[in-house]
């Protein structure tokens, strides 16, 4: 039996073996859910590269090992102050091991303004809401691992926020792999429901303690309401050891706006998949992409923008910058179903490959079934320009310097789309340490 | 045969002035292909050089050897400037020691502000020189006064370095440039090139206003035009990768005039 086969054999035994001691639970619509989840993952099993949508990105150095995905553990604010993405006053829930840390956590709005709790306490609270609202965006059939998630979703953040409410502090979710014992797994799941003209921005970071493997599976669901305006980040820096796959899942109704920020500054092996259903009429969707992979990391981001409405608006632009052995992956896929005539849906990726070792597959995939519509793509792969180089230093400033004032600039139209200032700030000084680095 | 007319050049020039810039048989090629030919040229402080020549003859070659693009291989010569061998200097090197190069082309820089690009520029200059760099409120009120100095709108310094910048705007921004890190020698590479007559006047005021005794100007030119507003103290023709002709002012006028075939049949006839 092969290493991925175990895995996989695992984790249904598991999934077994917990059912079993459920009771009447186990008929709940909640885990009747979990449970197609884990039929679909079981008939999917992990893809292979021989999958069109995992080609570049092989799991199998992930599947190899096994995970704890019940792992405790003992950390404090103490050991979390370096892991710490610092945030301005904002709302701050904490996620350790997959599971919600009420202690650590901070909750500032009030709850006239917005609903904010871990999906487990939503759960308790309010079954049948949850259970509505629990994977009724994502597509177990067309990814293993989002069924994987649902079939072991434990925790996560249910967040409501009611009609014409703009939610002041941001709301920060921070997901802490404690990885210094063994390797660890977790499998968040975050329900956010965004209610008409309500505005919100949030943040997910991910980070890692310890040297130990960590995997994480985490989906998100967000359900964008008429006239919504939300600002979404993803912040990944986490160890050489971390493995990420991911999925934020959106769908989009009339007059709402969306913004996603996705940065990966760290990880040994990071898929995510960013995908926007514009469901609506005069909807804009933005998407902005960073990552930094060095060492022999793996950084892919796949993203879908797919117009099912009239007179919708996507934007996109990912950028990213690749060293030593590391390998990108970009994939744009952009829909514009029949009746989403006047579409305008634009994307672009730019990438700096800095060592002949490294590796970028950049492929934009338009489907396009409107006649009347503007669509543009465009993706660039290259070195430094030599003749900006040139021009910095013909100024006096040093080769080193001048690289780095480059690419930090190469850098700065994505990070100033980030709106929450503070983590801006930390992507700023991040990227400078990591820009100076080398 | 090679051919030097740098006698002429040294029966013009004031013995008692030291050499700053002393360019002494430099060759230079590009893909194996020579460019330089083997020029000889020395530059006093003070002194305004033009340098003129056809299209193709080498003098954007020869500022970009003096400035340090890599492109370009010495094959050739040595270039002493304020006493030391700069062949062997890196570009931001070169900066530091006191050589400017005025781009023809300024390229656009996005994410990059003017201001931040010549801070860092100023402070790195400052850091080989061994001297303490400026903080932000000693750095900003000197880049006010350059700016006045050379009439550029302090509302492009906020601005992504030369993007969306017009071509005169790119143009002052180099003089501006010039004016903050204070050269030793300053080249103008074609500095005139894509202004109408009001945006060339402006960068000429810029420039003459930085005149000094201590500062050379090497001005690569194309046109006599910009000579009418930069007055040079001689000047230089290039063809074919040497300095064919050394003259006074009135050389350039001479080639306004009747071109610059009548230069070119001269070498043939000698060559």
């Amino acid at each position: 039996m092969s290493t991925e086969t175990n895995l996989k054999t695992r984790l249904i035994t598991d999934f077994h073996a917990r059912e079993a001691v459920m009771n009447g639970e186990a008929s709940s619509e909640f885990h009747q859910k979990k449970r197609a989840g884990l039929a679909q993952f079981e008939q999917l099993g992990f893809p292979t590269i021989k999958h069109e949508e995992w080609k570049y990105s092989n799991v199998r150095d992930l599947i190899s090992v096994s995970y704890d995905f019940n792992a405790d553990s003992s950390i404090g604010l103490a050991e979390l102050e370096d892991l710490k993405v610092p945030a301005q006053e904002a709302n701050i829930l904490y996620f350790v091991n997959g599971r919600y840390n009420a202690e650590l956590s901070t909750i500032i709005s009030p709850v006239e303004k917005v609903t904010i709790s871990a999906l487990s306490e939503a759960y308790k609270n309010d079954p049948a809401k949850v259970a509505s609202h629990f994977n009724e965006l994502t597509k177990d059939a067309e990814d293993a691992f989002t069924a994987l998630n649902t079939a072991f979703t434990q925790d996560g953040v249910f967040i409501h926020i009611p009609d014409n409410q703009s939610v002041e502090h941001p709301i920060i979710l921070r997901f802490v792999s404690d990885a210094r014992e063994k390797n660890v797994g977790s499998q968040p799941r975050n329900i956010i429901s965004v209610g008409k003209n309500a505005h919100v921005k949030l943040a997910e970071a991910f980070r890692t303690l310890g040297e130990q493997r960590s995997f994480t599976n985490a989906v998100t669901e967000i359900h964008v309401a008429e006239e919504a305006n939300v600002q979404y980040y993803k912040v990944q820096n986490e160890s050489d050891n971390a493995y990420h796959v991911g999925t934020t899942q959106v769908r989009m109704l009339d007059r709402s706006h969306f913004y996603a920020g996705t940065v990966t500054l760290n990880g040994k092996f990071t898929r995510n998949n960013l995908n926007i259903v514009l469901d609506g009429e005069h909807c804009d969707a933005h998407m902005y992409g960073l990552y930094f992979p060095d060492g022999s990391q793996h950084v892919d981001n796949h993203t879908v923008a797919d117009h099912q409405k009239p007179n919708s608006e996507s934007n996109e632009l990912y950028k990213g910058i690749l060293r030593d052995k590391s390998k990108g992956v970009f994939n744009g896929k952009i829909f514009v179903r029949p009746d989403a005539q006047k579409t305008n849906a634009f994307q672009s990726c730019k990438n700096i490959v800095l060592s002949p070792d490294a590796t970028m597959n950049t492929k934009p995939q338009l489907e396009i079934f409107a006649d009347d519509v503007k669509c543009s793509h465009g993706t660039t792969t290259g070195q430094i320009d030599e003749e900006a180089l040139f021009y910095m230093r013909s100024r006096g400033i040093s080769q080193p310097e001048a690289m780095s004032l480059l690419m930090f600039a190469f850098c700065a139209d994505v990070v100033q789309q980030i709106k929450i200032d503070s983590i801006r700030e930390y992507l700023e000084n991040v990227i400078t340490q990591k820009l100076a680095s080398k | 045969m090679r051919i030097t007319f740098a006698g002429n050049y040294h029966e013009l020039s004031f013995k008692y002035k030291s050499v700053m810039l002393s360019i002494n048989d430099l060759r230079a090629s590009i893909e194996g292909k020579e460019i330089l030919k083997g020029i000889n040229l020395e530059v006093k402080p003070g002194e305004v050089h033009a340098i003129m020549g056809p299209n193709g003859s080498g003098k954007s070659t020869l500022a970009s050897v003096l400035a340090g693009r890599e492109e370009y291989e010495v094959t050739g010569g040595n270039v002493v400037f304020d006493g030391k061998q700069i062949l062997e200097l890196a570009p931001e090197e070169r900066a530091a020691e006191g050589i400017f190069l005025a781009f023809q082309y300024p390229v656009e820089i996005p994410g990059v502000t003017t201001i931040n690009f010549l801070k860092t520029a100023v402070n790195e200059i400052r850091k080989y020189k061994g001297e303490s760099p400026l903080d932000a409120a000693q750095f900003l009120k000197m880049v006010r006064e350059k700016a006045k100095l050379v009439s550029m709108n302090d509302s492009l310094l906020k601005r992504a370095l030369n993007e969306g910048f017009s071509g005169g705007e790119k143009k002052r921004n180099e003089i501006f440039q010039m004016a903050v890190l204070e050269p030793k020698l300053a080249i103008l590479d074609e500095t005139d090139s894509g202004l109408d007559i009001d945006a060339l006047r402006i960068v000429a005021e810029g420039v003459n206003s930085l005149r000094s005794p201590e500062r050379s100007t090497i001005v690569v030119t194309h046109y006599q035009r910009l000579l009418d507003y930069i007055v040079p103290d001689y000047v230089h023709v290039l063809y074919k990768g040497r300095i064919v002709k050394s003259g006074p002012k009135e050389l350039a006028l001479e080639l306004e005039e009747k071109g610059y075939d009548w230069i070119k049949a001269e070498v043939e006839a000698v060559g």
